[in-house]
């Protein structure tokens, strides 16, 4: 067997111009394949992990989902608010350890604009219960201070002590700036890997004075109040999008999310994020299958390259095997040497695909985080992926197959001498 | 004809020998008998579409007679299974054909070695002849004129002649019992041919093997103890012409 292994990487070494190429085109399957595998994990890991720690995230009644779109992702637009005071009332009650009121609408050259406390930056988790970093400056305390996400300092080029003006709206709805009133960058955060990195943070403050003078989503013909004054005016906020707020006891949740739903001054509702993150996931998940499914059509093409070749190879080839049978290679010999070298491609360039992934996700897992917030992890395939790996190489001994067989009945039709 | 010595079972013997290629209706083969004793060198001459190398496949057992039949060693191949027939015939039958007879990636040694790797007795012999097999396949090697310089080149690298010696070396490795060689001259020049012939007739008196010498060529046929004709031999020739 040994002997026929040697003879099979002498031949396939001999021919190494056109298997080369074969080679490459298992290699690529195998890393699409693989690396669509492990991506999709650690997208799913990234995006669950987007926020933790929170047990619940209230607003207006209506879809769950779209709540944790605004709230978490920062996506979309609240179509209702919800009362101040509500959020006082859940602030007070006797199980809640923390409450951030949360009040969107606003954005900065297309990234969202999120008002809050700034004790956001210390209640806000994500991953395996990491805070947030500030990276440069400190975190908002003025009316007028503004914090950077890591993306928006990144891709504007803001530093500390840089003074930007917000936009009314956000996303397709887009209004007037609020060009009265610069914002004084306070700091910038540290990337997460998470939608901060994407978010302005203001003060409720802040974002209750750019709107003073501002009625039903315009400003107030004739009326403006310059920044000086705005200090003089009471900027508690009458309404807010919603509120995230943690637990004393996490075994109260689910009281605590009747209570909510129950509330009788305001329809209410609380969500708790893991669920619904795993809805949201439902979602992306036909998208993450339909690239699966490519890559697995992308790997047979890649097989079917490699049958293509060794069948293309035999008819040159029948020399070489009626000299091999002369010697004493019997026809079931000739059907093991050319599994041998399909096998040999197929483990060889799976191995490679696996190196390169390896390679990729070392070297480009830093600007993967960075840019879009997936955190790779080294790559040990496991569970589906150990599957997918056993199948890529079952597929290649079936494909070997093919030319194997082939080899064997013209073996056996040629005996000694191949008739050309 | 003349009679096999009767010691010793001949190398090669056929009895009443018919052979027809599927399809067709009229043999193409019909031999009452024709055997080789061990050691015996014989010229057969046939030209070509005489059913030479039908005839070669059938002593070889890589095909089986449809009536009649051919023994190696006093065993007849129709009572092998194909796999058993694949042993048999690389353990007692060394080939030269007529060209590329190399595998073109591998060594000269390397190539001279094949019959060892798939024959243990081949091997076993090898190692009894000359210590080793590698051994034997330099000592083999040497007596055909092929320098040490040239063992580890590529057999793709050697001249046509060359490459005929490599191959001679490689069917006497292991001693077999018969050397089969088609046309193995025919790619050399006249000069060469002579000399190929002598080396090789020497190399197998030396290791005691039978040689059948298959050609078209009837003027190679000089110095060898028999001759025949496939056209004198075969019935169905005979039958085709009346």
């Amino acid at each position: 067997m040994s002997a026929l292994l040697r003879l099979a990487l002498s031949s396939a070494w001999n021919r190494r111009m056109a298997l080369s190429l074969t080679l490459l085109s298992i290699m690529l399957s195998a890393l699409l394949l693989l690396g669509v595998a492990h991506i999709r994990k650690d997208v799913r890991d990234s995006f669950s992990a987007s926020v933790s720690g929170t047990d619940l995230v209230v607003g207006p009644r209506g879809s769950g989902l779209s709540l944790m779109l605004y709230t978490v992702f920062h996506l979309g637009d609240a179509t209702q608010n919800m009362e101040w005071k509500s959020y006082l009332h859940l602030r007070d009650h006797a199980a809640v350890a923390w409450a951030l009121p949360l009040s969107l609408g606003d954005s900065h050259r297309g990234f969202p604009v999120l008002a809050t406390l700034p004790e956001y930056f210390q209640r806000f988790h994500y991953g395996d219960a990491q805070s947030l970093r500030v990276a440069a400056g400190k975190p908002f305390a003025d009316v007028f201070d503004v914090t950077l996400g890591a993306e928006v300092a990144r891709s504007l080029g803001y530093k500390p002590g840089d003074k930007i003006t917000l936009t009314h709206g956000s996303g397709s709805a887009l209004g007037a700036e609020h060009a009265d009133k610069p914002f004084t960058v306070s700091g910038v955060l540290a990337p997460s890997g998470t939608p901060v990195d994407r978010t302005l943070f203001i003060s409720l403050a802040g974002m209750e004075a750019i709107h003073l003078d501002w009625q039903a989503g315009a400003p107030m013909p004739g009326l403006s109040i310059p920044a000086e004054f705005v200090k003089k005016f009471d900027l508690t906020p009458k309404t807010i999008t919603g509120v995230m707020i943690g637990l004393k006891s996490r075994a109260h949740v689910f009281a605590m999310q009747r209570e909510i739903a129950d509330y009788k001054d305001e329809a209410l509702m609380g969500v708790m994020p893991g669920v619904a993150l795993d809805q949201l996931w439902q979602v992306a998940q036909l998208g993450e299958q339909a690239l699966l499914l490519v890559s697995i059509a992308v790997a047979a093409v890649g097989l079917a390259g490699l049958v293509a070749t060794l069948l293309a190879g035999l008819d040159a080839r029948r020399r070489e095997l009626a000299i091999l049978r002369s010697v004493g290679a019997g026809p079931r010999s000739i059907l093991a040497l050319l599994l041998c070298e399909g096998m040999l491609i197929t483990v060889l360039g799976t191995l490679l695909g696996w190196l390169v992934l390896c390679l990729g996700l070392t070297l480009g897992g830093p600007f993967l985080q960075a840019n879009y917030g997936i955190v790779t992890q080294a790559f040990i395939p496991a569970g589906d992926e150990l599957w997918l790996l056993a199948g890529m190489l079952l597929a290649g001994l079936l494909a070997a197959l093919v030319p194997a067989l082939r080899a064997y009945r013209l073996s056996l039709a040629d005996g000694l001498t191949p008739r050309i | 004809m003349r009679a096999a010595p009767p010691a010793e079972p001949p190398v090669i013997a056929l009895q009443a020998l018919r052979f027809a290629w599927p399809g067709q209706a009229q043999d193409c083969l019909n031999l009452p008998a024709f055997a080789l004793a061990a050691g015996e060198d014989l010229f057969l001459h046939g030209e070509s579409g005489s059913g030479k190398s039908t005839l070669l496949a059938l002593l070889a057992g890589v095909l089986l007679p449809h009536s009649g039949a051919v023994r190696l060693l006093g065993q007849d191949w129709n009572g092998l299974s194909g796999a058993q027939r694949d042993r048999l015939r690389v353990a007692h039958i060394g080939f030269i054909f007529q060209q590329f007879n190399l595998l073109p990636y591998l060594s000269v040694l390397d190539n001279v070695l094949l019959p060892c790797r798939f024959s243990a007795l081949r091997r076993q012999r090898a190692v009894a002849a000359g210590g080793s097999a590698e051994q034997q396949a330099h000592s083999l090697l040497r007596q055909l004129d092929l320098a040490p310089a040239l063992w580890t080149r590529r057999a793709a690298e050697l001249s046509v002649g060359q490459q005929q010696r490599v191959a001679a070396a490689r069917a006497l490795i292991g001693q077999p019992e018969l050397l089969i060689a088609d046309e193995p001259t025919s790619a050399l020049d006249a000069t060469r041919q002579a000399g190929f012939l002598e080396l090789l007739r020497a190399e197998c008196a030396a290791s005691g093997a039978a040689l059948l010498f298959v050609s078209h060529d009837q003027r190679l046929a000089a110095g060898f103890s028999r001759v025949l004709s496939l056209s004198t031999l075969n019935q169905a020739a005979r039958e085709l012409a009346a």
